[in-house]
């Protein structure tokens, strides 16, 4: 049986293909279409999964949307309800939208079907799963257990924003749902949105600004905010936040709350006020699951627990809980977010709509999340040659050599190999990789590299037999969706004048024998590698290993800021030439950047919308 | 049709039909909305509001 899944028209579209339970193909169509969440209709990411099992559309047996129209322009209608006569500028701004497409969302996903096979009744094969479910499902059907309590939060789906599930062998039921508008995922979106970064996407650089500061408005936020109960559920006072009525996320009585106006993106400079905000958030959003996660381990009583929605990318809060031992296995999905929805929904349909028995793979079913597209030697040497690209192939063994002689001599590298990853980490498939004990090489990648702002960390992937030797963490991490701190004895002891510094001055102090990916408090996002889930990567770093001691890389995604990630050989080429990095390894292809056509250079800083 | 028959269903399930008058104006007024984008409807429009 042939399920395909799909999310689309919020943001990050997605197709997923499963055959009979195993995942075989999943991708972000924002990769083909090389724009940052791209949320039309999926059908570069469907034509790549269908390729990748070499079938057409007529062979799949069902296909499965990640969400509810109805149940969405229910909440939406019922919002205004209880908000008019406030909102009428935004509900008339969005009626028009839903009248026109989105309440017709059936036709429009058949109608788009249809543009690919006409002769297809699709009709019969549509499932919907609801938001949530399709989260839900993600987090447990590829998890490694039989039975775990199942979380997910993000902004909101239909109605639900945070829910509790148990799944147990081929079944998930849905036990408790908070509902909108108390957002976990909109309350950190209205942080990210008032201190100057763009909502759904800036989430991650509140999390990596939020080490600078100190949490000086907990209080604040609890007193006024957001009222939690001891069981994790919790309500937020409408009366600071102005998504429900307006286009914006806070209102002035948030402002006044706080002292100062939200800040203009990209003209006002960052201050320590921000960097306090994101430290204060970030310690209310981590309580906040904590305690979710504590009740739902005393009710449900499972030892395991599995995490999706937009939240569960929220790493330092992931890692609290695994540090915390509440339960004792933790497994996160690694395209958490709505791209994620798709695979999530495709497994829903599989095992609970059509019942089918379900087999608990003892790693888990991901493959590492390395579901995208890959490429032979022939297609890259084609693609290079068609792009200009000067280049070298040399066998496997030698190609690692001389790419850790490369990381060892300081040198950035654009790494492209295998097949591409699903989710918004790159995990050794499109990655820029590093040498992490190179004091300068944070401030370079940021600037040079990624066109990105300077206080972005950077995370490590570390072979996973020397986790425990450089970071207090047990236990695998091959998603990079968990944040650890790094063992004391490879910490730098601070001076006292540089005890003294504050905010972003704490950025160039060298705090680590590996500064490139140790963040201000001393963290890092972890990934773990293993020979089994990604052989070249792991011989790449073992070889790196071999000349430095140290057994870890830095690796950032192989984009600049707001680019997606790279998708084929030829944007890995343009990217390489459009930035500082200093090498190219396309799988068995070695380039460098001296030996290229330097009038092939390109300005790539600016060519993207910033995120 | 299937359009109507799958939404009364969906007021049935969730025992909504109280939305189904709203529904009924909003549909009309935000199609209104949407055909007085530019349209020769549009002075209609505003001597509603």
């Amino acid at each position: 049986m042939i399920i395909l899944g799909i999310s689309a028209f919020y943001h990050d579209s997605a197709a997923a293909l499963v055959k009979d339970g195993e995942i075989i193909a999943a991708a972000q169509e924002e990769r083909f279409t090389r724009k940052k969440h791209d949320s039309r209709f999926p059908f570069y990411a469907i034509e790549y999964c269908l390729n990748e099992l070499g079938i057409t559309l007529s062979d799949v047996d069902y296909i499965a949307f990640y969400d509810k129209p109805f149940l969405k322009f229910e909440r939406l209608l019922e919002t205004y309800l209880a908000f008019a006569p406030k909102g009428f500028k935004s509900f008339s701004a969005s009626l028009p939208v839903w009248v026109k497409d989105k309440l017709f969302q059936k036709k429009t996903i058949i109608d788009e079907l249809k543009k690919i096979d006409s002769s297809i009744d699709f009709s019969s094969k549509l499932l919907f799963s609801e938001h949530h479910q399709s989260h839900a499902a993600s987090a447990f059907y590829p998890s490694p257990f039989e039975k775990a309590v199942v979380i997910t939060m993000d902004g909101v789906g239909e109605w639900a924003t945070t829910s509790i599930a148990v799944g147990d062998g081929k079944t998930l039921t849905m036990k408790e749902e908070i509902h909108f508008p108390h957002s976990l995922g909109l309350l950190y979106s209205a942080f990210t949105y008032y201190t100057g970064f763009k909502v759904n996407s800036g989430e991650y650089k509140v999390m990596g600004l939020a080490p600078y500061g100190e949490p000086k408005y907990v209080d604040k936020i609890y007193e006024h905010l957001i009222d939690v109960k001891e069981d994790g559920s919790f309500k937020l006072n409408m009366d600071y936040f102005d998504y429900c009525t307006d286009l914006k996320m806070t209102n002035d009585k948030f402002d006044q709350l706080f002292g100062a106006p939200a800040r203009k993106p990209d003209v006002s400079p960052l201050t320590q006020r921000e960097m306090d905000l994101a430290a204060s958030v970030q310690v209310v959003v981590e309580e906040v699951v904590e305690k979710l996660c504590r009740s739902a381990k005393e009710k449900y009583g499972c030892e395991n627990l599995c995490l999706a929605g937009g939240v569960a990318l929220n790493c330092v809060a992931n890692g609290k809980i695994v540090a915390k031992n509440i339960f004792k296995n933790v497994w996160v999905q690694p395209a958490a977010g709505d791209a994620g929805g798709s695979l999530g929904a495709a497994l829903a349909s599989y095992y609970h709509h059509l019942g089918n028995e379900r087999v608990v793979h003892p790693e888990d079913a991901m493959k590492g999340s390395y579901l995208g597209p890959k490429y032979e030697l022939e297609d890259i040497t084609k693609e290079l040659d068609s792009v200009g690209a000067k280049y070298q192939v040399y066998d496997e063994s030698d190609v690692l050599e001389k790419t850790a002689e490369l990381l060892a001599n300081k040198k950035a590298i654009g790494w492209f190999q295998g097949r591409m990853e699903f989710g918004p980490r790159a995990l050794g498939g499109r990655s820029i990789i590093a040498d992490p004990s190179c004091e300068k090489m944070q401030k370079t990648l940021n600037l040079k590299v990624k066109f990105r702002e300077s206080f972005r960390p950077f995370a490590p992937s570390v072979l996973e037999e020397d986790v425990t030797n450089w970071f207090d963490y047990q236990g695998k991490s091959p998603y990079m969706l968990m944040v650890a701190p790094v063992k004391e004895q490879h910490r730098r002891a601070m001076s006292e004048s540089e005890l003294k510094l504050f905010g972003i001055e704490k950025l160039n102090v060298k705090r680590s024998s590996i500064p490139a990916i140790t963040h201000v408090d001393y963290s890092a996002r972890i990934q773990t590698v293993t020979e089994k889930t990604n052989s070249r990567y792991y011989h790449v770093i073992k070889k790196f290993k071999e000349k430095t001691d140290i057994p870890i890389v830095v690796n950032t995604s192989f984009n600049v800021r707001g680019e997606p990630i790279v998708c084929t050989p030829t944007d890995a080429f343009k990217c390489f030439m459009g930035t500082h990095l200093d090498a190219l390894v396309v799988e068995n292809c070695l380039l460098l950047k001296e030996s290229q056509d330097q009038t092939l250079l390109e300005r790539y800083e600016g060519k993207f919308d910033l995120d | 049709m299937s359009f109507v028959s799958e939404f009364y269903n969906f007021l049935k399930v969730r025992k909504k039909f109280w939305l189904a008058p709203m529904i009924l104006v909003l549909v009309l007024v935000g199609g209104m909305l949407v055909l007085a984008k530019g349209s020769a409807i549009a002075p209609f429009v505003y001597t509603l509001f």
